[in-house]
């Protein structure tokens, strides 16, 4: 259990900045997630804490205590990664045992045979524990792999896209059993994907990353909510958030795709550039309503569906509850909920109800 | 392969067996040439047309082993009923056992020089690939300054026929005195196969996911510890191709054996040939010599063969 904090943060790969300035506080027992897209410098983070990466610049805390200088070692943290994580041509027992047998730990045989052993049933691999890890399907192999970085009990978890190689179903699974565990164990964990369906699904805490700059740190409610910016509205959310250019004028949001609906924002922003952002189920169709579209698409997901409308030359995207029935081409009309509509500077893409 | 086949493939693949036999067989004629005549009573081992059928002896070995003499006088019935076995094949060759002035008996050039070979081959072969491999190590998982530069520098030793160097090495050895010494050998040999060995086991390193020796790292192993336990099991298919070829190198190596050596360091490469001058050239001795001097490159090989299959195939595939 710790509590880790980067400070300044920077870090460059030949001459490209992959990390700028970043200042990340994770807190005792949370389950902490970056979320960004590939090359955001998700990864880097998550080495420059386990000490396999050595930082440009800036300090890296855990408990408290500068680790700059410290190796990988002895940092006391288990890593996961996507794939390649377990030593080949060992068996799954093995593999489990590899940590405690570090010189640096000394645990006792009878010991090292009991935590293996309780780490089994834990993530129900106790009859794999014989086979060679070549013989094991993705799932188990990751189950394996945490279950490598459990046996320790470490200070902190560093998870790198431990759930990315795995198919749908199997994903699920194990992102509620990660949750589980990590509840169990109150361990703080430090999480690294690129969906957000895990990020939301799973975080305390989410940090979005965009290209060495975390753009926005809060809880996952709050990031959906209130994006800081058009980045975090475009990661977060599937179907993503609606961001349609425009202007506000008389207290109504003109977009440039055609339609223009009231909003209840400050007039502060009166006819400046915006981004109108909206989310899907903030829409709604209605016949009654000024703005008028064609239905584009339609996905069926049971509880709901997703309207893709077209207008002008944007797709506006809203979810329909089941029992109306659009069709394809039919020519609908839709509002959306005053209250909800977030403001973007059209050139900084910043919220600016935020600021 | 197709389940089915239709009679023009079946008449294709028997063409290419038979194909494949034929090559097998004329690659294969010299080393039959090899052990056969190795085998051969003398006066059959140079008849024209080549005897095929013989009854096989083993007294070319025996005088490959044996320091002898040429016969002035034949020896006395009793002379010849005392000695043991393999002197009374010697005497029926015309040639007697030279023995030391307490009767001991002498032995011929060929183990020492058999030796010499297994000696330098060997040692050379574990200091190239060792040092081989904790180069290719480095190179592939560390940054270091001028990489390109230095694996250039290190294949461009292989650019020049090693015979160009050969005087000025010769002088070199001279000066410091390695001239016809085991460690001059050693230290020429690995110096050949150390480029060599650079570049492959480069090639298998890389393919190694440096991810596993990170989570050594992480699971409180240092650097070395992950390298011993990890990353070497992992190349151990490369370690393997590797040595062979650096073996073969080495054992097979002539014109430095030849130039740096007389008599201490001789390997067995110029020794052989060697005897084929004074008075008739005793060709089975010759070929027993040469048979012997095949044995451990194949055996090594064979051991070795598993690993061989797999390391061709498996640094040559790149992603």
């Amino acid at each position: 259990m710790a509590h880790i904090e980067l400070r300044n943060v920077t870090k460059t790969f030949g001459g490209k900045a992959a990390l700028k300035n970043l200042d990340l506080e994770i807190a005792d027992g949370q389950f902490f997630v970056l979320l960004g897209e590939t090359g955001a410098g998700k990864t880097t983070t998550l080495r420059i804490v386990a000490g396999l990466e050595k930082p440009d610049d800036g300090t890296i805390l855990i408990d408290g205590v500068d680790v700059g200088g410290w190796g990988a070692a002895e940092r006391d943290v288990a890593l996961v990664l996507q794939q390649y994580s377990l030593y080949p041509r060992y068996t799954v027992r093995e593999n489990l045992e590899f940590p405690l047998k570090s010189k640096i730990r000394r645990v006792a045989p009878a010991e090292i045979q009991e935590r293996v052993e309780r780490v089994a049933r834990t993530l129900r691999i106790e009859h794999l524990l014989e086979r060679k890890t070549d013989r094991l399907s993705g799932g188990e192999m990751q189950r394996v792999s945490i279950g490598r970085a459990i046996v320790r009990k470490p200070r902190v978890f560093l998870m790198d896209e431990p759930l990315s190689a795995l198919d749908a179903k199997l994903r699920e699974a194990l992102r509620t059993e990660l949750k589980r565990l990590q509840i169990t164990l109150g361990a703080t964990f430090l999480f690294v994907t690129h969906d957000q369906v895990e990020a939301m699904s799973m975080g305390d805490r989410i940090g979005v990353l965009d290209r060495g700059r975390l753009v926005q740190v809060g809880t996952p409610s709050e990031i959906y909510a209130r994006p800081t910016n058009t980045f975090v509205a475009r990661s977060v959310g599937s179907p993503p958030m609606n961001l349609l250019d425009g202007a506000v004028r008389d207290g109504a949001a003109v977009t440039e795709a055609g339609f223009s609906l009231p909003i209840s924002v400050a007039s502060a922003h009166e006819g400046r550039p915006v981004t109108f952002g909206v989310r899907p189920e903030h829409l709604r169709l209605d016949p009654e309503a000024p703005a008028k579209a064609r239905v584009h698409d339609i996905e069926d997901h049971g509880v709901e569906k997703i309207v893709t409308l077209a207008t002008g030359d944007a797709f506006v995207r809203l979810t329909a509850p089941a029992t109306q029935h659009p069709r394809i081409d039919e020519s609908v009309g839709f509002s959306w909920n005053p209250e909800k509509i977030i403001l973007f500077d059209r050139t900084s893409g910043r919220n600016l109800s935020a600021a | 392969m197709a389940a089915v086949q239709t009679t023009g493939e079946r008449t294709l693949n028997k063409l290419a067996i038979v194909s494949v036999l034929i090559v097998t067989m004329i690659f294969l004629a010299p080393i039959y040439w090899i052990v056969s005549t190795s085998f051969k009573p003398r006066n059959l081992a140079t008849t024209v047309p080549p005897t095929i059928v013989f009854t096989p002896e083993v007294s070319p070995f025996v005088k490959l082993m044996l320091k002898r003499s040429q016969l002035r006088e034949q020896p006395t019935p009793e002379e010849y009923a005392a000695a043991p076995w393999w002197e009374r094949l010697v005497f029926d060759g015309g040639e007697k056992v030279v023995r030391d002035g307490k009767g001991e008996v002498q032995l011929s050039g060929y183990p020492s020089r058999f030796l010499n070979s297994l000696i330098v081959a060997i040692i050379s072969t574990v200091l190239a690939v060792s040092m081989g491999t904790f180069t290719a190590y480095g190179f592939s998982r560390f940054k270091v300054k001028g990489e390109d530069d230095w694996l250039f520098f290190i294949l461009s030793t292989r650019m020049l026929p090693p015979v160009v160097v050969a005087i000025p090495m010769f002088l070199m050895y001279r000066t410091f005195g390695l001239n016809d010494t085991h460690i001059g050998l050693i230290i020429l040999y690995t110096a050949f196969n150390l480029s060599f060995s650079v570049w492959l086991m480069k090639g298998f390193i890389d393919e190694i996911p440096k991810e596993y020796e990170e989570a050594a790292l992480v699971d409180g192993y240092t650097r070395m510890e992950a390298f011993f336990k990890i990353v070497l099991p992992e190349a151990a298919t490369g370690i393997a191709a590797t040595a062979v070829f650096c073996f073969i190198t080495a054992w097979n190596e002539y014109v430095f054996a030849l130039i740096m050596t007389r008599r201490d360091a001789q390997t067995a490469p110029p020794f052989i040939p060697s005897q084929v001058g004074s008075g008739l050239p005793d060709w089975t001795v010759i070929a027993a010599g040469t048979f012997l001097f095949l044995l451990p490159v194949a055996i090594f090989t064979f051991l070795l063969r598993r690993h061989l299959l797999r390391g061709m195939s498996f640094g040559a595939i790149r992603k």
